[in-house]
């Protein structure tokens, strides 16, 4: 169970900065996912835990070791890469078996390991197929066989799924979270789709702009975004944003349409009175009722189970939860009814979350 | 990456030196060669440290060997390949690429073989035509004329040789460049050709308004390429050109830079080296300038 | 590969077309024809036209033991440059390929050579060569006669192939460098993952993935060898001493030019013709089995 820290590890290309100072504990056995949209600097990270990219400055310690300075091989990773980076030249047995054949073990224990590996991964029977002969599912195992074969201590992985058709994503998933059930290796998983990090994750890593925004697990990530960024980002659809005015004295928040949402008086959060971002979910916002606030509904997107409706609600579009089976036509006022208990507060500047009404800050 | 490997990083640096110096080596024994005074460069062997009659032995080649003139002439000859392969093989690659004939594939064929046979090995008859570019006609009228007499016409003669006509045009009748605006055509979109035949251009106008922009990379790269393999080409002119008193090209007067060693006299290596800087120094300087071009040009007219 | 949208005016798609034809015609097909047809016939003493003769001149060439000799020389030539050539550029790309610093210079100074015209070369080499000046000169000190390319052939030889692998060099590292760029880096950073070092990546994963490059280069410098010597040899040594140096082309410029016998180097030029498609036939057979790594 190797434990991961990177103590206000930094890393520039030239003048561009990509992660300006970050900390960040890994435990042992954990899988830990990575997420943020492409350009956060979080494929950097990992390649920086690999030793495939030199720190700038701070501390790499793996496994309490700093480890800086090691070569990629001496770190003890196996990395599983976007495209996989198979070696063309060679077949699926020379694949896999390729870093036991540079550390010099002998032919038959390197076989057998490599026979025992690809039954693993489902490979006995493609051993000497060469990677263009494969498919996109069966290259992902040889990836991932490569790196089983030298029992890593940490395993990484760049975004495996990105090139994988919808189906066969969902299934590599459930693979990959198996292997690590299996394994217990402590796993690092970079990846800019939110399902996948909410479906493989003990914990997430929030990424923006090479900041750390939030880390927790999927449901602290979804139930408490630390800031607007991480509440617009996770979850399908992302949360509802509305820019509004806080009355510390009413204990109302006045949209910008003059509209008022009214905080229930005994958990009114301890805020000054002042501009802020409220953040609601479709699943919290429900249609109908005569009282409530007043929309007009864009279209309705059909989701089989349920209906959301887009809406236009302040001068800015909000998703909402249909309840009823047949949605009015496009251009239809409607109202909204906030749970207003499941309502977010964030600082009109920074983004931060200041707390809900209720609920702790 | 994080490498400790400074052993491999000094080897390194130690075999790109080496490269370094055995690929500079030549170019810059012209320069101090041509930078020392007679009693000097003969020396055996030669001072490495540069003299002080760069500038005199340059002019003296330029004069010696009538530069001017002479640089002119390749200018004109490398221009005139440059352009001519530019705007033939745009030409031709359109038309096989965007009509479709029953004699497409043979005319695609028909200019796609002419890649195998370099100039250099029908250096004879390709002589024999430059010294009547109409012979081929006349040819194929007196075989004509052989089954069918009424037909026999006496065509005029049109002499190529000390022509720069005659420089340039064999030159320029490779395929090297239809291949590279072919290979381009193919990969423009079919929707931009639906799009402009929508907005009611036709061939003409959609060859000069929209491949035309679109390839200006590939004519630089081709263009940049053509000049350089022009101006060394050295084989072709000095057959093509009987009267060099009069007419040469700049590699051509390199073969009479080396005086002396028939008169028993040590030759003037000084402005022999002079004139092999002033003759390659403007390929290099088009290549240095428009590297990207050239190096571009030169993989995509190779593969 | 074909267009699905075409234009329809075949009238500007013959007017396109033409002046290629025309000078691919002109100066590529009927020279070549002509080559054949005075490589089959001899023209006689006191004028008339060409009489078929049929083999006799090729049985001619193939009897005069000065064309063999200038046919090993070639393939001695070809042969030594190639390999001089692309392997001394392997070496710097794979190396200036690491991007160490000023790995951008090296890349940019090393194909130079390449613009630098065949017959400036040859006179580069010459003075460099050159016994009584020069540099190679200077072992004439420790013996006298003891470097002399204008007496001793193999010495002559020498300082052609010298001279043509040096400017190959520059072509070579573009292309080997090109393909060396054109390896996916994750795949070299998998197998540094996998423990493999410097040197073991570059021998069993970079030199493996640029095999098609090697082969590609290995037919683009024989042929060239074969064909575009001319100038380095004629403002070097001319062919001497005595024919050391007295390549194919080199060998049917005397004979067409100097001894005026059209029939004989038409005769050679169509062999050499025979052999350079050849070559390019087999290069042809490479590329198509180039592996398509994907």
């Amino acid at each position: 169970m190797t434990q991961i820290s990177l103590n206000g590890l930094s890393k520039s290309f030239g003048k561009n900065t990509v992660i300006p100072g970050l900390d960040l504990d890994v435990q042992g056995g954990e899988f830990l996912v990575l997420l943020g949209p492409s350009g956060c600097g979080k494929s950097t990270l990992l390649r920086l835990i690999a030793g495939l990219e030199t720190a700038s400055g701070g501390d790499i310690m793996i496994g309490g070791a700093r480890a800086n300075q090691l070569e990629p091989r001496e770190r003890g990773c196996a990395m599983v890469f976007q495209n996989y980076a198979l070696y063309p030249h060679m077949n699926v047995r020379q694949n896999i078996g390729y870093a036991l054949k540079v550390a010099g073990v002998p032919r038959a224990e390197r076989e057998a390991r490599v026979a025992e590996v690809a039954k693993s991964v489902g490979l006995g029977e493609l051993l000497e197929r060469k990677p263009a002969e494969l498919s996109g599912g069966q290259r992902q195992r040889v990836a991932m066989g490569r790196a089983m074969i030298r029992n890593p201590k940490i395993f990484l992985y760049d975004e495996p799924l990105s090139n994988l058709d919808a189906r066969l994503r969902v299934a590599m998933r459930i693979e990959i979270r198996k292997l690590h059930q299996k394994l217990g290796t402590t796993t690092l998983f970079v990846t800019h789709d939110q399902v996948e990090a909410m479906t493989l994750a003990d914990r997430i890593v929030v990424m923006n702009k090479g900041v750390i925004e939030q880390v927790g697990t999927p449901a602290e990530i979804y139930s408490n975004p630390a800031s607007t960024y991480v509440a617009s980002f996770v979850g399908t659809p992302g949360m509802n944003l509305l820019n509004g005015d806080f009355d510390a004295g009413a204990a109302t928040i006045r949209l910008k349409d003059g509209q008022v949402i009214a905080l229930p008086k005994d958990a009114s959060p301890p805020l000054p009175s002042g501009p802020l971002v409220c953040g609601i979910r479709a699943e919290d916002l429900a249609t109908g009722g005569a009282k409530g606030l007043n929309a007009t509904l864009q279209f309705t997107e059909e989701l089989g189970a349920s209906r959301l409706v887009h809406t236009l609600l302040a001068g800015e579009t909000v998703i909402a939860q249909h309840a009823g089976t047949q949605p009015p036509a496009a251009g239809a006022a409607i109202t909204l009814q906030a749970d207003v208990r499941k309502l977010h507060l964030f600082d009109a500047v920074s983004g931060r979350n200041l707390g809900h009404p209720g609920g702790n800050a | 990456m994080v490498e400790r490997t400074p052993l491999i990083n000094l080897l390194t640096h130690a075999v790109l030196l080496l490269g370094l110096v055995i690929l500079m080596a030549p170019l810059a024994l012209v320069v101090i060669a041509a930078s020392h005074d007679f009693k000097t460069v003969n020396l055996s062997p030669m001072p490495l440290i540069p003299g002080g009659h760069l500038w005199e032995n340059l002019r003296a080649a330029w004069v010696g060997n009538n530069f001017g003139q002479v640089m002119f002439t390749s200018l004109v000859v490398a221009f005139g390949v440059a352009a001519g392969k530019i705007i033939l093989s745009a030409m031709s690659a359109f038309s096989i690429v965007y009509f479709r004939y029953r004699l497409r594939m043979v005319f695609f064929w028909i200019i796609f073989i002419t890649l195998m046979l370099p100039l250099e090995v029908r250096i004879v008859p390709t002589y024999a035509v430059a010294a009547n570019a109409l012979s081929p006609y006349q040819g194929l009228i007196d075989a004509l004329a052989s089954l069918v007499p009424a037909i026999s016409i006496k065509l005029p003669e049109w002499n190529l040789l000390n022509t720069y006509q005659g420089l340039i045009l064999p030159l320029v009748a490779t395929a090297t460049g239809t291949f590279l605006y072919r290979q381009f055509f193919l990969t423009v979109p079919e929707e931009l050709t639906e799009a402009a035949r929508m907005d009611g251009a036709g061939a003409l106008r959609f060859f000069w308004d929209v491949l035309l922009p679109l390839s200006k990379t590939n004519m630089a790269a081709l263009g940049v390429i053509m000049f350089v393999w022009a101006w060394n080409q050295y084989l072709w002119p000095i057959l093509v050109v009987t009267d060099q008193n009069h007419f040469s090209t700049a590699t051509m007067q390199l073969s009479k830079a080396v005086p002396g060693l028939a008169f028993g006299e040590p030759p003037v290596w000084n402005t022999a080296m002079a004139a092999t800087l002033i003759v390659m120094v403007p390929p290099l300087i088009v290549v240095i300038l428009a590297q990207r071009w050239f190096v571009r040009g030169l993989i995509s007219t190779e593969k | 590969m074909e267009k699905r949208v075409t234009f329809n005016n075949l009238w500007i798609a013959a007017a396109f077309i033409a002046p290629q034809l025309f000078l691919v015609f002109t100066f590529f097909y009927w020279p070549t024809g002509q080559a054949l047809y005075w490589s089959l016939t001899l023209e006689p003493p006191f004028g008339g036209g060409n009489q078929f003769v049929g083999l006799q001149n090729f049985k001619a060439v193939f009897a005069d033991p000065h064309y063999w000799d200038s046919v090993i020389r070639s393939v001695i030539f070809a042969i030594t440059v190639t390999l001089l050539s692309v392997g001394f550029a392997a070496v710097l790309a794979l190396f200036a390929d690491r991007n160490l610093r000023g790995h951008q210079l090296y890349k940019f100074l090393y194909f130079l050579p390449y613009a630098v015209p065949a017959a400036a070369v040859g006179l580069a080499f010459r003075f460099t060569f050159t016994p009584e000046a020069g540099f190679l000169g200077a072992l004439n000190h420790l013996h006298p006669g003891l470097w002399d390319p204008t007496r001793n052939g193999w010495q002559a030889l020498l300082q052609i192939i010298l001279g043509q692998s040096w400017k190959m060099a520059g072509y070579n590292f573009i292309f080997l460098l090109a393909a060396l760029q054109s390896v996916p880096r994750p795949v070299i950073e998998a197998a540094a993952m996998d423990g493999a070092g410097v040197l073991r990546r570059m021998r069993e994963i970079q030199l493996p993935l640029i095999t098609p490059t090697f082969f590609f280069l290995f037919v683009i410098n024989i042929t060239d060898s074969f064909v575009d010597s001319f100038g380095m040899i004629d403002v070097t040594t001319k062919g001497g001493p005595s024919r050391a140096t007295e390549l194919m082309v080199y060998k049917i410029y005397l004979d067409g030019f100097e001894s005026k016998d059209y029939s004989l180097a038409a005769a050679q030029s169509i062999i050499l013709m025979l052999l350079i498609v050849v070559m390019t036939v087999l290069q042809f057979r490479f590329v198509e089995r180039r592996v398509h790594y994907s």
